[in-house]
């Protein structure tokens, strides 16, 4: 059976002047898959996924997410993804049910289903009672999990996260991979990039992009197969030496 | 030596590199100065006077072709009684208002005083000095006329009233205010947020764990921005004396070394102000909010401090600004010497000293 | 609280590792040790100096690159080193063989400013600038975080290099991975030391069999091995989950029979060997 395509991208390329920071990568993501968006630094997983947010034009080639056109429909884009960064995710300064008002409402979710969904929220997180802690106040692994909740607040089609367990406990990171499962069982397609090797692996499908290109695509068993490498790190270092680019 | 040499020439580079912060630096008081002077330049051409002539003689004629024929003043009308001229002036048909009071030729020539009155709107007051500072001249020059050789017998007093802020300031009040105020903010603002900015960008760490002592830290950093400010100073000079004609009139080397002396000054209050502040947004809030205001409502030039309470009046004390805002005045418009200006100068030493003395004894070897 | 109660002694000329998550303390020991910060109680010295009373010599002798890029962006990378050089009172040519490995591969980008640089190379840059003064000890916080693994891989290579040379290094990370390629290493969370050891002894003192389990469902598995009464733990880890029993007697039988139970296809299961995140967790959790 044909899986519903969420993401995809033909030929997508962007140039800065006679830099080509993204050179014509082709790949499909199907609904509710989890896929592992890896490379060196500077190797053009921030500008591709720029693209894909509808944050930057492509030079040239084809996507679609959401089934939206990158070129033409980046507002209704950014209506179905979900975005969360290491950097920057939440508000430090307001509490933990302010924050999620805040992202609610910029989706112009209705008031009673925000109540509703901060109810479902704090529940699932362990946090009820805290709403009203402010954000800074949190140790770093719960502020993550919270800001990964917040950003599927509003059903999104997908949600893109970028570098999102970084300087996070052992424990932590995989209750927070646990999110990301749950998430995918109700149909959220999880377009996440990582530094971590054997978060890789918890991926269904893996893209190893390597000077703009995507070098290898597949899932992280068929990958280390294919590579004859007993874990991810070793399949990534292959094709990472590869690379001639040093830029960031 | 070499240690505190490389810093002084790395910050030479950041602010080398810099070229937007420069640039601002170097030509935000050329620009002042400009504007200042453009804008008064323009007001005072073709002011519009009325004459209230109650003598109506060969002396009141002269001067009053004279002030119609002067290119600094235009004679919309003659009025004939007080009333009119407050009339006048509330149309805002005039800026100035000539008052010859009757018998004025006869008094001249008889009892050895005559009076003028002039009345000027001084609600914008540097305008309202200019215009009576020109009215006053050609009536001088008429007195010169009379008895060119003579050591003037007969003397014409004018009588000044300045409507709407009797206090009013010298003419040349702008060049010593934004002197002070442009050494002021570049020294203060531009130091504290040079220190600040190594915190921010973490590079503070570094330096603090290295064998530089604050002591050095502190007074490598603030050296270019004395270069810098003793360009500005020249440029101010420059522009004052050749584009707006306001003379040096006292020692230029002890102008210049009191403007040193007073952009030391600043460089401490912005070193103090770097200790307190942990970004450089904060930093340049904090001098905007503890020197830009300050110095533009307590060094004099734009409020006469005479007239501010008394509470007020003491606060006016601890603004470094008022006290150079004093020396610049005395020596470069009155040209006084050192002997009028010692007084300010050592209550500038003192606050100098006890800022950097703050600084560097507050000065953090340790983060937090 | 940041720290609490931290006793260690670091060898003259090894790699000692502080591992542990964000927040855990790593950068207020760092900066405690570099005297950049004062302990609330507790005393501590660097090299026979003492943090608080020494702090000048201290300055003197070591080495520090904080977590965050801290050289300047605006000045280039000959620029800066040429800086770092002069405030330690010696010269680039004095010490050039200690950097030169290093700064070699930096060097055809030397006019470039450093914010201009890649990851990689500022960070080899902040390192050439904390080893210019041949420091007896070495400070890095958090050296490869945010950075790719090939460069992280090349970073410890050029550490261990170091190492050879005689430099005590004290280097702190978030991945647990690079634990392995300390000395020795101090477990740190919340404040609190959970252990000291050479990675080995670490992974020697976790005591409890370790059962590595896989199968094509593995989201669903691993919340139905987490819910069992018999089960202490169970883990993600890459492409398996890592299981520890309460008790230990017939274990595998207990698994076997818990996964045929639950209609798994493709059930795996095999004893592993612990690594140090396994030890991290177990210690975490006591």
């Amino acid at each position: 059976m044909e899986k519903e395509k969420v993401i995809t991208a033909k030929d997508l390329t962007k140039r800065f002047g006679d830099f080509t920071a993204v050179d014509k990568i082709t790949f499909d993501v199907t609904k509710g898959e989890i896929f592992g968006f890896i490379g060196a630094n500077g190797a053009g997983k921030t500008t591709a996924m720029r693209m894909l947010c509808g944050l930057s034009l492509p030079t040239s080639g084809e996507a679609t997410v959401a089934g939206f056109d990158v070129y033409k429909q980046n507002e209704q884009i950014k209506k179905n993804i979900g975005y969360m960064s290491q950097r920057f995710s939440l508000y430090e300064d307001l509490t933990i049910r302010e924050n999620i008002r805040f992202y609610a409402g910029i989706y112009g979710l209705a008031d009673e289903l925000i109540k509703e969904k901060t109810a479902l929220l704090l529940k699932q997180l362990h946090m009820e009672g805290q709403e009203n802690t402010l954000v800074r106040a949190m140790p770093l692994g719960w502020r993550q999990k919270l800001a990964f909740s917040i950003a599927i607040v509003h059903d999104p089609a997908i949600v893109f996260l970028d570098e999102p367990t970084g300087g996070v406990d052992p424990i932590t990171r995989r209750e927070f991979w646990g999110l990301i499962y749950e998430a995918s069982e109700k149909g959220i397609t999880i377009f996440v990039t990582t530094h971590y090797m054997d978060e890789a692996e918890y991926c269904n499908r893996v893209s190893i992009m390597v000077d703009g290109r995507i070098d290898a695509l597949d899932s992280p068993a068929n990958l280390m197969t294919q590579y004859a490498s007993a874990s991810m790190d070793g399949v990534f270092l292959q094709l990472a030496r590869k690379a001639v680019r040093t830029g960031d | 030596m070499k240690q505190f040499l490389i810093f002084v020439k790395k910050e030479w580079l950041h602010i080398w590199r810099d070229r937007r912060t420069l640039f601002i630096l170097l030509f935000m008081p050329v620009i002042q100065i400009v504007l200042y002077g453009f804008a008064l330049t323009n007001e005072v051409k073709n002011s519009k006077v009325a004459i209230f002539d109650q003598s109506k003689d060969e002396a009141t004629t002269v001067i009053s072709n004279e002030i119609a024929a002067s290119r600094y003043f235009n004679l919309v009308k003659n009025v004939y009684s007080y009333k009119d001229i407050e009339a006048t002036f509330r149309k805002g048909e005039i800026r100035m208002a000539i008052v010859f009071p009757a018998g004025f030729r006869y008094d001249l020539l008889h009892s050895n005083h005559a009076q003028i009155q002039l009345i000027a709107d001084a609600s914008d007051p540097n305008t309202a000095n200019t215009l009576t500072n020109y009215a006053s001249s050609i009536i001088n020059d008429y007195q010169q006329t009379l008895h060119p050789t003579e050591d003037l017998p007969y003397t014409i007093k004018t009588q000044v009233r300045m409507l709407y802020n009797p206090e009013l300031k010298g003419a040349y009040n702008f060049v010593p205010g934004v002197m002070a105020l442009v050494l002021m903010l570049v020294c203060a603002m531009m130091t504290s947020i040079a220190i600040v900015k190594e915190k921010e960008m973490g590079t503070m760490e570094v330096i603090l764990v290295s064998p530089l002592r604050p002591f050095r830290i502190i007074i490598a950093k603030t050296i270019p921005y004395l270069l810098v400010s003793m360009l500005n100073i020249t440029s101010i000079l420059l522009l004052s004396v050749y584009a707006l004609d306001v003379p040096i009139v006292g020692n230029l080397w002890l102008l210049i070394a009191e403007s040193i002396l007073f952009t030391i000054t600043s460089l401490s209050v912005g070193i103090l102000i770097s200790n307190s502040a942990k970004t450089q947004q904060t930093a340049m809030f904090t001098s905007m909010m503890s020197l830009f205001l300050p110095t533009l409502l307590f060094a004099g030039f734009m409020f006469p401090i005479e007239n501010m309470p008394i509470p007020l009046q003491i606060i006016s004390n601890i603004v470094p600004a008022k006290w150079y805002f004093i020396i610049v005045k005395d020596v470069m418009i009155k040209g006084l010497g050192f002997t009028a200006v010692w007084k300010e100068t050592l209550i500038l030493i003192s606050m100098t000293a006890a800022l950097l003395g703050i600084s560097i004894y507050k000065f953090k070897i340790r983060l937090a | 609280m940041a720290l609490n109660g931290i006793s260690f002694a670091v060898e003259k000329g090894e790699i000692f590792g502080i591992i542990g998550p964000d927040g855990a303390g790593k950068t207020s020991l760092f900066r405690i040790l570099t005297t950049l910060l004062l302990a609330d109680s507790g005393s501590a010295s660097v090299d026979g100096f003492n943090v608080v009373k020494d702090y000048k010599q201290i300055r003197n002798h070591v080495g520090y690159m904080p977590g965050r890029f801290s050289l300047y962006q605006d000045l280039s990378v000959q620029e800066n080193l040429e800086f770092f050089a002069t405030i330690f009172n010696t010269s680039i040519q004095e010490n050039y063989d200690l950097v030169k490995e290093i700064y070699q591969q930096i060097e055809p980008f030397k006019t470039r400013k450093a914010g201009q640089l890649s990851g990689g190379m500022k960070q080899k840059l902040a390192l050439c600038c904390a080893l210019i003064h041949k420091p007896s000890v070495l400070f890095l916080d958090e050296p490869t975080t945010g950075v790719d693994a090939v460069s992280r891989k090349e970073f410890w290579e050029m550490l261990f290099r170091l190492k050879a040379q005689g430099i005590t290094i004290l280097v702190s990370t978030p991945y647990m991975d690079e634990a392995s390629l300390c000395d020795r290493v101090a477990l740190i969370q919340k404040g609190s030391l959970l252990s000291i050891n050479t990675p080995t002894s670490i992974i020697r003192e976790f005591k409890k069999p370790l059962w590595s389990v896989r199968a094509d469902e593995m989201f669903k598995l691993m919340n139905e091995l987490k819910n069992d009464p018999l089960i202490e733990s169970c883990y993600p880890f890459g492409q398996v989950h890592h299981v520890v029993f309460k008790t230990q007697a017939n274990s595998k039988e207990k698994l076997e029979h818990l996964t045929k139970q639950g209609n798994y296809n493709h059930v795996e299961v095999k004893p592993i060997e612990p690594g140090i995140e396994d030890c991290f967790m177990a210690l975490m959790k006591e």
